[in-house]
């Protein structure tokens, strides 16, 4: 809240224009994000199986689905996922984003490889990956790759885990891609000055590249955040539609999605989704509150 | 130098009341989209001139009839439409909810089809009306509530059996098992022998369904579940309950289905592999399981290498051996706001399995749940499809009841809490006594 908007007005005409010329993006918003938005809050009151008619519930459902140890498990599984990718991720796209960032054909090859994951459907890369870590017919029966033979979408354990390392390996090229082009951003002005002064290679990374990317980290992190807690598809075709083994992978989202169009009780469903809404939106605002996002003053003050 | 442009401050009072503005805008406008829109005066979604009807992609056999009826009918043609097995359901209930539903859909009877006759959106029809008097009794009740029959069968009878790999079994020096201790005995030989006993796609859920379908049928007799479906939650803590999730926990702790059968999804076929390449030694799977093998391995069943019997019987059961579980066949039902009820009727009536349709269903290793059945099983060429078909015939003729799938039977609500917790049952998350808890819970 430290920006001051200026106070001076010309009219009303300043004001017409700067409507008008958000007036498309604001209509698509507001016909495809609020009038959902606001369609789902008010099912959340109502009491509809998506076939008959639909009757007034109060805060029945509310209450239930507040009650009910499983939207917390949901959620629960949600933060872990959450929390987990962004330590997976982080570190590898960064790393892969300091590999990339220099020019050269080796690493805009490697670059290009890395990025494929990232063009490929979530259904897509699910569906390969379910078969790849099939224990009996994936990666696992090659000869010397028996210790891969293990039930890692099966085991209550450790689905959970192999669903974040496959959502890393769909992500982090993204993420390195953000990164790369934060690292090009920085003047090379700086390196060279510290080089001047006797910094290793090490001492630059950590006092000229991570301080200039802070914005890019923040921008990564909260994409990262935020995308995890609406993550749905690829834990979808990974578990097999169940969010199992039992609900080890029932991630928020996809409880949403089974209570909604496989139970059919959309009222409750709406309920977990205007949870939903209101983590992601609390989310967004506390990342980027807390690391100064909004200021988003320029990181090379005094160049 | 400059640092990027930046566009990120959402604060000025400006930016807050063009917000503003708009949630009202999108506030008016959501209202009177639910004032419009609404789940009411649902149509079916047709062309002027012809019927939409919606089944499931591997139902090739039924297409053919549908295109029979087209030739048959250039006025008034059927368009089909096909859908993978997964998002069928949710697809429907959307259409239908949206007023955008086929005249004549398919469904699996039970529960789900009975929440559209709830809503009212499903017609019955008369025996006259679709001749409804030619298919197999036991099967029409899965589509009857309320003594209206409200769906056609379209296609083969689909019980649960157990199918084996001969030469496994044979090599392990083991039986087919008549009895649950004949099972447990061969799980044991099975397992030195260093295969899977039991292929199971415990990824997917409804495969281990089934057992605990089979093990209460077996333990407490078809009345048990025929009282929970009926809508006593109480039920599901009786104690052969406890006891059928006991047997399926034992199986499951004698390493009867192996160690990865929580990461084997049915979809990717990979339990159906498990069975034919002799990595697993039986498998407890409905009949169109027999297509599947024929499909991907056909060698193997050149061979003879496949083997099938019915599921094992359980001392001290009060259920019969001779009962099934199982899908009794999937129905296709007419929508109530259709506005081509005569046409669909000619359709319904005269070329869902029809002679050609019940020819080709033999063909293809399915037994098609019509009266009168003998005299054309006996004319099917193939040795060994016509010993499967049957079989099967025979199977479903001598049982006493035919128990239709829990997942189908009850209301989609109950759906899958069920699954979850038989997963839950299977992977010995929680008790025997548990599963009954929190499923009486689920229900009431």
């Amino acid at each position: 809240m430290t920006v001051t908007v200026p106070a001076r007005r010309r009219g009303g005409r300043a004001t017409g224009t700067g409507l008008l010329m958000a007036a498309p993006a604001l209509l698509l918003f507001g016909l495809f994000g609020l009038v959902p938005l606001v369609g789902v809050a008010a099912l959340s009151l109502a009491r509809w199986d998506g076939l008959g008619s639909v009757g007034w519930a109060g805060l029945a459902n509310w209450s239930s689905v507040l009650t009910d140890g499983a939207t917390w498990q949901a959620l629960g599984l949600t933060v872990k996922v959450m929390a987990v990718s962004w330590l997976v991720q982080t570190p590898i796209a960064l790393a892969l984003g300091v590999f990339q960032a220099p020019r050269g054909r080796v690493r805009s090859l490697f670059a290009v490889l890395f990025f494929l994951p990232l063009l490929l459907s979530a259904v897509a890369v699910g569906l390969t990956w379910q078969a790849l870590l099939d224990p009996s017919f994936g990666i696992g029966a090659t000869p010397g790759l028996h210790w891969l033979a293990k039930p890692l979408l099966g085991s209550p354990e450790l689905a959970l885990y192999t669903v974040v390392f496959v959502i890393a390996w769909q992500f982090v090229p993204f993420h390195a891609l953000l990164y790369q082009a934060g690292i090009r951003q920085i003047p090379t002005a700086l390196y060279e000055a510290a080089a001047l002064d006797g910094a290793g290679p090490v001492a630059r990374f950590r006092h000229i590249t991570l301080p200039q990317l802070k914005y890019t980290m923040v921008t990564s992190s909260t994409l990262m955040l935020v995308g995890s807690l609406t993550y749905f598809d690829l834990i979808f075709v990974l578990s097999g539609g169940t969010g199992g083994p039992g609900t080890a992978t029932r991630v928020l989202p996809l409880a949403m999605y089974i209570t909604g169009f496989q139970a059919h009780d959309m009222g409750r469903a709406s309920a977990v989704a205007t949870l939903l809404v209101v983590f992601g939106l609390g989310l967004s605002l506390l990342t980027t509150r807390l690391s100064g996002f909004t200021r988003m003053d320029s990181r090379q003050e005094g160049m | 130098m400059r640092g990027t442009p930046v566009n990120g401050n959402l604060k000025g009072p400006r930016i807050r009341r063009v917000v503003a503005s708009a949630v009202a805008l999108a506030a008016a406008m959501g209202l009177a989209s639910c004032g419009t829109s609404g789940p009411s005066g649902s149509s079916a979604d047709s062309s002027a001139k012809g019927l939409t009807m919606w089944a499931l992609n591997d139902q090739t056999i039924l297409k053919e009839s549908v295109d029979a009826y087209n030739k048959d009918h250039p006025d008034e043609k059927i368009t089909l439409r096909l859908f993978a097995n997964d998002d069928y359901k949710q697809k429907l209930r959307v259409a239908f909810g949206a007023g955008q539903a086929p005249d004549i859909f398919f469904s699996w009877g039970g529960g789900a089809l009975n929440d559209y006759v709830k809503a009212g959106k499903v017609d019955a029809l008369t025996a006259a009306e679709a001749n409804t008097d030619r298919f197999t009794p036991s099967v029409m009740q899965s589509a009857t509530f309320d003594s209206k029959v409200y769906g056609v069968p379209a296609n083969g009878l689909a019980p649960v059996v157990l199918y084996y790999n001969k030469k496994v079994l044979a090599d392990a020096g083991v039986e087919p098992p008549k009895t649950y201790d004949d099972l447990l005995a061969a799980v044991k030989k099975l397992k030195g022998k260093g295969v899977t006993p039991l292929s199971l796609a415990a990824n997917s859920k409804w495969p281990t369904l089934m057992y605990l379908e089979y093990l209460l049928d077996r333990q407490g007799g078809p009345q048990v579940f025929s009282k929970i479906a009926s809508g006593d939650a109480a039920m599901w803590k009786d104690a052969s309950v406890t006891k059928a999730n006991q047997y399926l926990q034992d199986l499951s702790k004698a390493g009867a289905f192996g160690d990865n059968a929580s990461s084997v999804g049915y979809d990717q076929g990979a339990s159906t592999a498990l069975l034919y390449t002799g990595k697993a030694a039986m498998e407890v799977m409905g009949t169109w399981e027999y297509a599947n093998i024929a499909k991907a391995a056909p060698d193997f069943l050149k061979k003879g290498d496949l083997g099938y019997t019915a599921l094992p019987s359980l001392s001290g059961g009060a259920g019969d051996p001779k009962s099934i579980v199982g899908n009794p066949s999937n129905f296709l039902s007419l929508n109530s706001s259709t506005k081509h009820r005569s046409a669909a009727l000619t359709y319904l009536k005269d070329y869902v399995l029809d002679g050609s349709q019940v020819d080709a269903y033999l063909a293809a290793g399915s037994v098609p749940p019509v009266k009168d059945l003998e005299s054309k099983l006996a004319a099917v060429k193939s040795s060994s499809d016509k010993a499967w078909l049957t079989f099967v015939y025979n199977l479903v003729e001598k049982a006493p009841g035919f128990q239709l799938s829990w997942d189908q039977a009850l209301p989609s609500d109950q759906a899958d809490p069920l699954l979850t917790n038989t997963d839950k049952s299977f992977l010995r998350q929680i008790s025997p006594a548990d599963f009954g808890v929190n499923m009486s819970k689920a229900a009431s």
